[in-house]
């Protein structure tokens, strides 16, 4: 693989590999002080502050580190991994119960990892990191709003006329193939 | 299986993946996408824009301080081992999630009249979900709803005056929708079912027994 940019997978993904194959600790480290304070900004959007919030993002990154082995760069970023990870943490300390959550998707013995849907998904998720970037602040509120704020459906209110849709169809263009493919592999 | 006709909505996949949903409304989401990909890549979807947020977020600075301490407290946690969780698996036609939700025992139904049978899986402030069991060919009561119902077919299938249920559709139902459900003739419906508001039944349940029977 050439060094060309685009050929790079995005550092905070690339530190989730290097976790999750060689339990790369200093990459764990990195990861730590990039997501914990926007894990604390994204708590405190929702009130939760102090050793609330440090309990929770001790907790999500403790399975960031157990949970490595199922991240999967050809379906999400590292992004968008520890995201889940952060709010299914967050609902199940607010609720008494456990979050629902759907089944792992297991494939078995995938041959080869896929590294072509990887780089594709990181190109992508690059994409959507430049249109958040050139919202109207307005718009950049909403969509902040709905993804990081208090968690009430009701004002969780259509924002796919935003400029985001168009990248976010193609993304999901990509796991909807992705998905036909490993339907391939698991009926084989 | 054959494949899914009725999915669930964009904006509650939406609102499922920002954690906006009650617990009910995200059991069936969460059951749903276990037997749905297109659901699945949807909410993964989602979950790429909710990434992309939390990266352009402006880190909480003013904690730095607080930051390094929890790192090198979880730093010397890595090689403790991962605290037990009971892992639920899919028994029968009930997908994980609902396995979880009956903390891994079969349902227990309670006859509602006419062969329908319901096993409560949570009730809250925020609504209820439950199991319906509904003889080949019974029709569940005429009913409108208060609020949002989502019904999620397990076993058999259902059709009412909006089209026909299978195994994996969802019939999503809001405030205007006076449906009568009727099972189909091959094997019981199973449905999960949720709503965030008690239903109202035009006949056959007094009004006064729905607190009894929680339906």
């Amino acid at each position: 693989m050439d060094n060309d940019a685009e050929s790079r997978l995005c550092e905070q993904t690339a530190w989730l590999i290097a976790v999750r194959d060689n339990r790369d600790r200093d990459a764990f480290a990195r990861l730590f002080e990039f997501y914990a304070p926007r894990i604390r900004t994204m708590l405190a959007r929702s009130g939760r502050f102090g050793t609330a919030a440090d309990d929770i993002i001790q907790d999500v990154m403790l399975r960031v580190w157990r949970k490595s082995a199922q991240f999967d760069p050809a379906r999400a970023s590292a992004s968008a991994w520890i995201y889940r990870i952060a709010r299914n943490r967050h609902i199940d300390v607010i609720r008494k119960d456990a979050r629902p959550v759907p089944e792992e998707l297991y494939i078995e013995n995938t041959a080869e990892p896929d590294a072509a849907g990887g780089l594709a998904l990181d190109q992508e998720s690059r994409r959507l990191r430049e249109a958040i970037g050139r919202l109207r602040p307005d718009q950049r509120a909403v969509i902040e709003q709905a993804y990081m704020g208090e968690l009430s459906h009701t004002e969780i209110s259509e924002i796919s006329g935003l400029p985001l849709g168009t990248i976010k169809s193609r993304i999901r263009l990509g796991l909807d193939k992705l998905r036909h493919e490993l339907k391939d592999l698991r009926t084989e | 299986m054959s494949p899914m006709i009725h999915h669930i909505p964009e904006h509650l996949i939406r609102a499922y993946a920002v954690g906006g949903l009650p617990q009910g409304f995200s059991l069936v989401v969460a059951a749903h996408i276990s037997v749905c990909d297109e659901c699945r890549a949807r909410l993964e979807t989602e979950e790429m824009a909710g990434g992309a947020i939390l990266e352009a977020l402006a880190p909480d600075t003013a904690t730095d301080g607080r930051d390094t301490a929890l790192l090198a407290a979880v730093m010397a946690e890595l090689d403790d081992p991962a605290p037990a969780e009971p892992v639920f698996v899919r028994s029968g036609i009930f997908p994980a999630p609902v396995m979880q939700a009956l903390d891994g025992r079969p349902p227990r139904w309670r006859p509602l009249g006419a062969g329908i049978r319901q096993t409560i899986l949570n009730s809250d402030r925020e609504g209820s979900v439950r199991l319906l069991f509904i003889p080949p060919g019974e029709a569940v009561p005429d009913h409108s709803h208060n609020g949002l119902e989502l019904t999620m077919v397990l076993q058999g299938s259902f059709h009412d005056e909006t089209g026909a249920f299978n195994v994996g559709d969802v019939e999503v139902a809001d405030g205007t929708l006076e449906h009568s459900p009727v099972a189909g003739t091959g094997a019981p419906c199973i449905c999960l079912a949720a709503t965030d508001a008690p239903l109202r039944f035009r006949r056959f349940l007094p009004r006064l027994l729905q607190p009894v029977f929680r339906i």
